[in-house]
Order: structure tokens, then C-alpha cells, then sequence
């Protein structure tokens, strides 16, 4: 999938840039004498991260958008792809060389319960990224942990506290403490928020928005609620299945959105406001990524699918300008679209 | 924007204008109290309200606000000790839950009122296949033979629209996804068509597109059963999918109630105020891209060191020197109900 | 009610950071003093602690203080307690007591070493084939495996007859022959523990294997960790007296073990011979327990500020 509209693009504006991102999983045999079943968790995913703006990868679960973050992140081995950060070649480089790489990016995860180590205060999980890339004195360090606290909007007398003693809310701003102490420059969110209540939700989003205009981060935000994506990305692909089903900026994809499956998950918000949707229904779940179907993935649930569906894999084109999806069809006609 | 959007209500405002008047569930003042160190701490106060037949109540608050709590207290399966009902009275079928023996609760339970719960994996039993359970369920609450119970369970799977029921009832909860599992709790509870069926977080645990469809599955059997729902969740959204009537909870009392629209569109807590206004929603504004979202400040209070007067008054935007005495239920006639001095002071005014 | 106690923290930004540096200088000291005091609120735990203390004490400065020898005949033949010695005296007219003195140094030496390399051997096995899974699980498994199927008593004796009943040779022999429980322990721990995603946030920051395993990984392994090592220790005084019983061990070193063993025979005759050092035993593995027990709650951060 070459991206010509990204080679015209200033480079350096582009801080992460991913091409054919695979990712399998082994899964155990059932019995000595069949292969080992594969999982595509990611299948061939590319898209651009550009600096100080926020991606978003929005779908359901088992669509592999946390997968692809992990990837990023050199936590998960990609099978095939190209990654480069910055320019680097991530995949390629050694691991002495890596280290440097992980102070520039960083990560948020979904459940703030279990990315805390319990047996640590949280002072002590706020200054551990300092301790392991050597950073400072003892000194330095706890100032720069105190400055941290009170960046998220923690008290610093709170370092003593254990993560149990602290709220949902509170955990969340310690773990995006913990990400920032090695000022990096590239945050992949894990769904940040869907934890959270939701009045806390409200507080984490507007922090996150706040530290991303004062330190210029940019950010990998995976979600699966298309609210909470609407309010913080720039732009947006649709991942299904191990693959993105649809790529645009934010107006597009909540004006005009073109995949079937888009729509569908568009339709399938609930609102709190008076109104009432034509609701685009979705037949049955999710097919096991380990047997995929053939063709194109989206198809058993597709109301659009016809008989090619089933037999070529349609690719992720761009159909309008800046505006990428993968169907063999033009889906979206005028009258499924409002004004 | 996102599909033609009409400006009517959805299509269960109908029942609001024909209220059967039949009440299946009335709860007054119902109190929970949990021993925590030997000081009792007020997990629930005097919780009132009331379900009539065939209509569903939406009961929303944020974790740790007790409205989990409230449903296993209609259900008497509040973990004792420590906890246990200290006061009040659940009214179903002119029969008060509280007083009842244990016996004629167990039977009451899955009969008359049943419950499904927000993760339908820890909620079905990993080591029986789908069918042997519903078997155990119907032969426990009816007197039929194994193959009229298995007959029984197949259609209930139907009912529940699992395709390939016959086929389904063989397989063991881990070889069915979660939308199908949520389905099959609700065919459990289904067994023997109880007027009042709880959810709790039904479909939190589901991806979006699921989530509608378990949503639609229940409206579905409201409609053809005539079963009052209690759908209790976090989501103002899929309170806004379902209900008809919303409770609102915060730490542990009611703090506001009525119907939908009124809820939605004029809520009188500035609570549930801020509730509505921090969640982001889908919206043609596209200006509204990162603008920082109203949140309400800090996190709920702690239950065992309960500061007198107005639970919400610390966080509270609105709060007055008034706000350190507790506030008084504000009726407002037609099951509305708020509680707040401001509420007080209008009525007064 | 997992709500937190820090109602009046979060949303308050009036943080005041001049003390940051006065509070995270006196941490330890908070930390320390919590656990003890935690400890000590443990009435058992605490009891359990004093009469180990003694026992101690008694192993160290016993021999001291009350110069005697263990092996030297001092009493009549089997006679009991109070006729002429505080205890009794055994078979051959050896003083229990003075025995059961001398033979505490002893038992706790042993007990304590061969717990410490059984505990060793087992959490570095069980940590390695955990955190790092594939191949090396595999591989150290295997050999977990050909261990636990041998009988372990047995495979102690064979140790012991041909090398030699050295004391170190004991020590050796405990830990060869016992130390899969513990591997097996941990690991179970680790590939739990593995899952978890402060683990993965830990990789994220760029910790390494090491750090990782030491640092994040084996301090939340450690309650059920623990509680083994406080029964192992127990258990490697009831081992170490079985082999004294089969008289395996060092014919020069006095243990309660060997007490046991060689009286076993006047069981019915003099009840003494056998059951004071039995109760010695019985006392210091409880003991043990009840202070493992206590130390677990007291390091545990979530027992902590109650």
C-alpha cells in the first residue's frame, strides 16, 4: 500500500510512520499432529502519526487496535512491516539501541488498577523511569517527581500513598505521570478513560488535551467509543479484524463516513440527547481472527456484501482526498448521509 | 452526520402516555448498612421509589454511588456479614421481600424477580455446557420432565434469538462470545418470566455494536412479557436507549428522579447537571474538537467518613453555607422527586 | 469502599511542595516503622516472634552460659525428670535437657541454611522458566520434573551414605531434594504476575530482564512465597530429624532430631527422652509459622493505613 499522498508530506512532520504492520501469535496446538493455529491479530495496518496531532484507532475488542499500539511501542514482535520513529527503523535496531528509543515514547493503559505496582508507593512509580535510564541525582529526581505531581494534579505529599489508597481517577493521573517523567514525545493512550466514570473521564480527557498543547505530544489514541475519539483526534482510522477499514480526519469520518462498518459502529452510540437515529443494525459478532473470512473480513456482517466480497480482499484506497477506505463498493450514497 | 436523526421521541415514550398504573415493585426507605471495623458505615439511605409493570427504571450513578447495592438488596443477596437491610421495605406482589422466610425467598428469586449481571463469563459456571444449565435452572423452578426442560431451554434460546438453539445448548461458555453468553443470562433469567428483571451493567463488558443489539433483545421482551426492568449502569447513554424513568445515585442516596426527558433535558441536581455536561458526545459541532469538557471536580466521597450534610456539597459548583445541613427530598409531584436546597428555595421562592 | 480515604486530595491543587523533600527523606523510617508496628499489633505473630527470640538466644549463647557436654553421661540411665537432672536423662544417661540446648544452635543452623539454598535454588529455577517461558520453561521444568518424581528421603540418604553425614553435606542434601516445591511455587507466581500490566508499563519504560524479575515481578510473588519458606523452614527441622532418626547425620553434632531417633526405642518407657525435644520441634515450626504469617500482613501495602 504505498501512500502517495504522504511523500509529498514534510517529513519531519511525520514523527511515527508505519507500512504493512503484521502481527501473528502462535496459539497452542490442539494436538501433536495439526500445525500450530496462527492469529492475525494485525494484518498489514499502515497509517502516519503526525507530530503533535492525535491518531486515533478506533473498533471493537479483538480488532488488534491495542495490538498495534503494543507494536509500536516495541512491546509485541511485529511479524512484517516497516516502523520507523523518527526516521529510525525501529525493528532493525539492537537492543542496546532501543533503550535510548523507549525514553521517547510512552504509554497509558486502559485499567489503572493493574498498570500499578501495588508493592510501590506512588512516588517511587513516578521516579522508577528516572532510576532505570540513569537520570539525575536522588535529588533531581525527587524534584522532578514533585513537578510531575503537580503537573497531573496531584499533591506532592500524595507520593507516600499506595496505589490502593488512591481513586480510579487519581491512579490514571499517576500512570500519565509515570509516562511523562522522561519528557517523551510520543504517547500511545491504550483507552485512557474506559475505565474511568464518567464524570472522572471528563477530568483525565481535558488533562491529557492540556499536557498535549504545553509539552507538543503526540498521541496514539485507541479507543473504542467514537465520542471520546471525536473529542481528542485529529485523525482516525477504523481497524476490524486486524485491518483499518477506514482512514480519514476527524470531519470526514463523523460527516461523511464511507465503510459500511463505520456507519454501523456511528450508528451504534448511544445517545444521551433527544434524538433518535435510523440505526444501522449489526447482524451476529465479531468472527474469530484466527479463521478470518474470506475476502473481505467485514463481510459476514456486511448488509452491502456481494459475491466478489467473498473472494477478493478489497484494499484500502483513497476514495475522495485524504479520505481512505476499503470496500469494493461506494456504500455511503447520498441518503444515508445527513447535511 | 450520522444517519437521518428525527427530532421524536423513541418509541417506548408511547407507554409513557398509556401507564398501565399497576405497580409490580415498590421500595421505601430501604437502608443497607456494612460493618466496617466494627463502626457501621451507611451504604444506602433510604432509598424509595417504585417500578410499574412493564416499564423500565434506569438507575445511574458513578462506581461506589451503592446502585449496585440497591439491586442485591431487592434481591436479599447483600453479603452478610458484614452488611445487612437496616430498615425499609421492598413491595412485590403486595408481599414484603424483607420479611419473608429464606425459603420463600429462594423462590421469589428467579420467579418473580431475576437478575443478569454486567460479566456474563464469571456469571455462568465454566464446567457445564450452556444447556445443562438452563436444564438446572428451569427443573429447579418447575416440575417437568428432563426432556420437557430441555425442549424448554432450546425455545427460551430462541427467545433470546441464539441462531441454531439445538445446536448452541451443547457448547460450554468459553466457546460462545460475549454478546452470546450475555444472551444466554438473559434466557436464565427468563425462565420463569419474572415481573421484574434487574440488569446490572448488562452490557458494559460488550463491544457497541453488541450492545445495541442486547438492548433491542430486552425491549423486545418487555414488550411481549410485560416485565418491568431495572437497568442499572453508569452510561447515561444506555439509560437514554432503554428507560423511561431515571434514578440518579450518589453515594449512596437518591439524589434525584423522573422521567426521561425531564432527566435529560431539565435535570434539577447540579450533579446530575454535571454529570450530563462532562461526557463527550457525538455532535455535528465540530468546534467542540478539545475543548475542555465541564468536569465535576474531585472524586466520590468516602462512605466511612461521611462529612454531615450534603453528600454532594463538597464537589458541588452551586453549594452554600446551607449545603452543611442535610437536604430535605423535594417532592415535585408525578414520581419526581430531587434533593437539593436549591430545589428548597425554588419551591419557596 | 474502595472509594479511598483521599476524599479531600483529588481536584485540590493547593499542593504545597516545600515539604517534598523533608517527606521523601523520612520515607523508609514511615515505611519501617508501619511494618513494625503492624507486626506487632499481630498478637500471635508477635508471641510466636518472642519465643523464637529465645530459642534463638538459647542456640547462641546457651552453650555458653552453661557449659556442658551434650554427649557426656551425667544421670542414671533413663531416669526421669526431676530425679536427677531438670529434664530427664536418655537411655544411655545423656541430659535432655542439656541436649535439647546444645542441639538448638544446631537444628536452627541446619534448618535455616537449607531453607535459605532450598529457597534459593527453587526461586531462581521457578523465576527463570516463569518470566522467560518457551524453550527455558521448558527445559527447567523437565529437570523440576525428574526431581519431584524421586522420593526425596531416600534421595537425601543416598547423598548422605555416599558422600558423607558432614553437615554440609546434610545442609546439601535438604535443599538438592526439595527445592521443586518452591520452583514450582514461583513460577506459577511469575506467569501470573507476567500478565499483569504494570509489568508491561515496567518493559514500556525500558527495565530490563533483570529489573524486572527482581524489582516488579518477585516482591508481588512474595506472599505466597513467604508462607512456603516459613513452612519449609519447618519442614527442613522435621527433615533433618528424620534423617537424624535414621542416623544420617553428623555422629558429632548433638541435634533434636537425633535425640529423637536414638530414644525411639524407650518411647514407652521414658516418654521424656522423646517427647521434650519433639516438643522443641513442634514449638519453633509454629513459632515460625505465626511470624511468617504476621511479617506477610505487616508488608503487605494493602493491610497498611488501617
Amino acid at each position: 500500500m504505498s501512500d502517495t499522498s504522504t511523500e509529498s508530506r514534510d517529513a519531519e512532520s511525520v514523527i511515527y510512520h508505519v507500512s504493512n504492520l503484521k502481527v501473528q501469535f502462535k496459539l497452542k496446538r490442539p494436538n501433536l499432529f495439526t500445525p500450530h493455529p496462527i492469529l492475525h491479530a494485525v494484518d498489514g495496518v499502515s497509517f502516519e502519526i503526525q507530530r503533535g496531532k492525535t491518531l486515533g484507532l478506533v473498533g471493537e475488542s479483538g480488532c488488534g487496535k491495542s495490538t498495534t499500539g503494543l507494536a509500536l511501542l516495541g512491546l509485541v514482535e511485529p511479524s512484517q512491516g516497516e516502523l520507523l520513529f523518527n526516521g529510525i527503523d525501529v525493528r532493525s535496531i539492537s537492543r542496546q539501541d532501543m533503550i535510548p528509543m523507549r525514553r521517547k515514547m510512552q504509554v497509558v493503559f486502559q485499567d489503572p488498577y493493574s498498570s500499578l505496582n501495588p508493592r510501590q508507593t506512588a512516588g517511587e512509580i513516578v521516579m522508577d523511569p528516572l532510576i532505570i535510564h540513569n537520570v539525575g541525582t536522588q535529588s533531581e529526581r525527587q524534584a522532578r517527581v514533585a513537578e510531575l505531581f503537580k503537573m497531573v494534579g496531584l499533591r506532592p505529599s500524595q507520593q507516600e500513598l499506595y496505589p490502593h489508597q488512591f481513586s480510579g481517577g487519581q491512579r490514571q493521573r499517576i500512570c500519565i505521570a509515570r509516562a511523562l517523567a522522561l519528557n517523551p514525545e510520543f504517547i500511545v493512550c491504550d483507552e485512557p478513560v474506559s475505565a474511568l466514570d464518567v464524570a472522572i473521564q471528563a477530568q483525565i480527557l481535558n488533562l491529557l488535551c492540556r499536557l498535549q498543547d504545553e509539552l507538543n505530544l503526540t498521541y496514539l489514541f485507541i479507543s473504542h467509543d467514537l465520542a471520546v475519539i471525536q473529542h481528542v483526534c485529529d485523525e482516525i482510522a477504523v481497524m476490524y479484524l486486524g485491518c483499518i477499514v477506514e482512514k480519514t480526519n476527524r470531519a470526514n469520518l463523523f460527516r461523511s463516513p464511507r465503510h459500511p462498518y463505520t456507519r454501523a459502529l456511528l450508528s451504534a452510540v448511544l445517545q444521551n440527547k433527544n434524538r433518535q437515529i435510523n440505526r444501522i443494525k449489526l447482524e451476529g459478532d465479531i468472527p474469530n481472527p484466527i479463521n478470518k473470512p474470506s475476502g473481505c473480513r467485514f463481510r459476514t456482517r456486511c448488509q452491502y456484501a456481494q459475491k466478489i466480497c467473498s473472494e477478493v480482499e478489497p484494499a484500502l484506497e483513497e476514495k475522495s482526498t485524504g479520505h481512505w477506505e476499503a470496500c469494493h463498493f461506494d456504500t455511503a450514497s447520498p441518503q444515508q448521509e445527513t447535511a | 452526520m450520522i444517519g437521518p436523526m428525527k427530532q421524536d421521541n423513541p418509541p417506548n415514550s408511547a407507554k409513557q402516555q398509556t401507564p398501565q398504573g399497576n405497580t409490580a415493585l415498590k421500595v421505601d426507605n430501604l437502608s443497607v448498612v456494612f460493618d466496617v471495623k466494627g463502626k457501621p458505615v451507611t451504604i444506602l439511605s433510604d432509598i424509595t421509589f417504585s417500578v410499574e409493570r412493564g416499564e423500565t427504571l434506569g438507575i445511574i450513578g458513578e462506581s461506589g454511588c451503592g446502585k449496585s447495592m440497591t439491586a442485591l438488596a431487592l434481591m436479599r443477596m447483600i453479603p452478610s456479614p458484614p452488611g445487612r437491610i437496616a430498615g425499609g421495605e421492598v413491595n412485590l406482589n403486595s408481599e414484603n421481600l424483607l420479611e419473608v422466610t429464606k425459603k420463600r425467598m429462594s423462590a421469589v428469586r428467579g420467579k418473580e424477580i431475576s437478575m443478569i449481571f454486567q460479566e456474563p463469563m464469571t456469571s455462568l459456571n465454566p464446567v457445564y455446557t450452556v444447556g445443562n444449565q438452563l436444564v438446572e435452572t428451569i427443573r429447579r423452578h418447575k416440575t417437568v420432565s428432563a426432556t420437557e426442560a430441555q425442549e424448554e431451554a432450546v425455545e427460551l434460546l430462541r427467545i433470546v434469538q441464539i441462531p441454531a438453539p439445538e445446536k448452541r445448548i451443547k457448547e460450554y461458555p468459553h466457546q460462545l462470545s460475549g454478546g452470546m453468553r450475555q444472551r444466554i443470562m438473559i434466557a436464565m433469567a427468563l425462565v420463569c418470566n419474572p415481573k421484574v428483571l434487574i440488569a446490572d451493567e448488562p452490557t458494559t463488558a460488550l463491544d457497541v455494536t453488541v450492545q445495541a443489539q442486547i438492548f433491542d433483545l430486552l425491549k423486545d421482551i418487555q414488550q411481549k412479557n410485560g416485565t418491568s426492568i431495572i437497568l442499572i449502569t453508569h452510561d447515561f447513554g444506555a439509560v437514554s436507549e432503554m428507560a423511561d424513568r431515571v434514578l440518579v445515585m450518589y453515594a449512596g442516596f437518591k439524589i434525584e428522579e423522573g422521567t426521561l426527558d425531564e432527566i435529560r433535558n431539565h435535570a434539577a441536581h447540579p450533579y446530575t447537571q454535571g454529570l450530563l455536561r462532562s461526557m463527550p458526545e457525538l455532535s455535528t459541532d465540530h468546534d467542540a474538537f478539545r475543548t475542555p469538557l465541564p468536569e465535576i471536580p474531585g472524586s466520590v466521597p468516602d462512605l466511612i467518613n461521611r462529612q454531615p450534610g450534603c453528600p454532594f456539597g463538597p464537589r458541588c459548583p452551586s453549594a452554600t453555607a446551607k449545603c452543611h445541613e442535610m437536604p430535605p427530598m423535594v417532592d415535585l409531584g408525578a414520581n419526581r422527586s430531587v434533593m437539593c436546597w436549591l430545589a428548597v428555595e425554588e419551591g419557596a421562592a | 469502599m474502595e472509594t479511598g480515604t483521599q476524599k479531600l486530595t483529588e481536584g485540590a491543587e493547593a499542593g504545597t511542595g516545600v515539604f517534598v523533600f523533608e517527606e521523601s527523606t523520612s520515607k523508609p523510617e514511615i515505611k519501617w516503622r508501619e511494618t513494625v508496628r503492624l507486626f506487632c499489633s499481630n498478637i500471635a505473630a508477635l508471641l510466636g516472634f518472642i519465643v523464637l527470640v529465645v530459642f534463638v538466644l538459647a542456640g547462641i549463647f546457651g552453650p555458653t552460659l552453661y557449659p556442658a557436654d551434650p554427649f557426656e553421661l551425667v544421670a542414671a540411665p533413663l531416669s526421669g525428670p526431676g530425679e536427677f537432672t531438670l529434664l530427664g536423662a536418655d537411655y544411655l544417661g545423656r541430659d535432655v535437657f542439656i541436649g535439647i540446648l546444645y542441639g538448638t544452635r544446631a537444628t536452627l543452623l541446619i534448618a535455616l541454611t537449607a531453607t535459605l539454598v532450598t529457597v534459593f535454588i527453587g526461586i531462581t529455577v521457578g523465576a527463570l522458566a516463569g518470566f522467560y517461558g518457551g524453550m527455558i520453561d521448558n527445559v527447567l521444568m523437565r529437570i523440576t520434573e525428574f526431581f519431584q518424581v524421586l522420593p526425596p528421603l531416600v534421595f537425601s540418604m543416598v547423598i548422605v551414605a555416599v558422600f558423607s553425614s558432614d553437615i554440609l553435606v546434610v545442609i546439601l542434601a535438604i535443599a538438592v531434594t526439595t527445592w521443586t516445591t518452591e520452583a514450582r511455587l514461583t513460577r506459577a507466581e511469575f506467569l501470573k504476575i507476567k500478565e499483569r500490566e504494570y509489568v508491561l508499563a515496567a518493559r514500556a519504560m525500558g527495565a530490563s530482564n533483570l529489573r524486572m524479575i527482581t524489582r516488579v515481578i518477585l516482591p508481588n510473588a512474595m506472599p505466597p512465597l513467604v508462607i512456603a519458606i516459613t513452612l519449609r523452614i519447618g519442614i527442613t527441622i522435621i527433615y533433618e530429624a528424620a534423617l537424624s532418626f535414621l542416623g544420617l547425620t553428623d555422629p558429632d553434632v548433638m541435634t533434636w532430631g537425633k535425640m529423637i531417633g536414638l530414644s525411639r526405642d524407650f518411647f514407652f518407657d521414658a516418654w521424656w527422652t522423646v517427647t521434650f525435644p519433639g516438643l522443641a520441634i513442634l514449638l519453633v515450626v509454629l513459632c515460625i509459622a505465626l511470624v511468617g504469617d504476621g511479617l506477610n500482613d505487616a508488608f503487605n501495602p494493602k493491610l497498611r493505613g488501617r
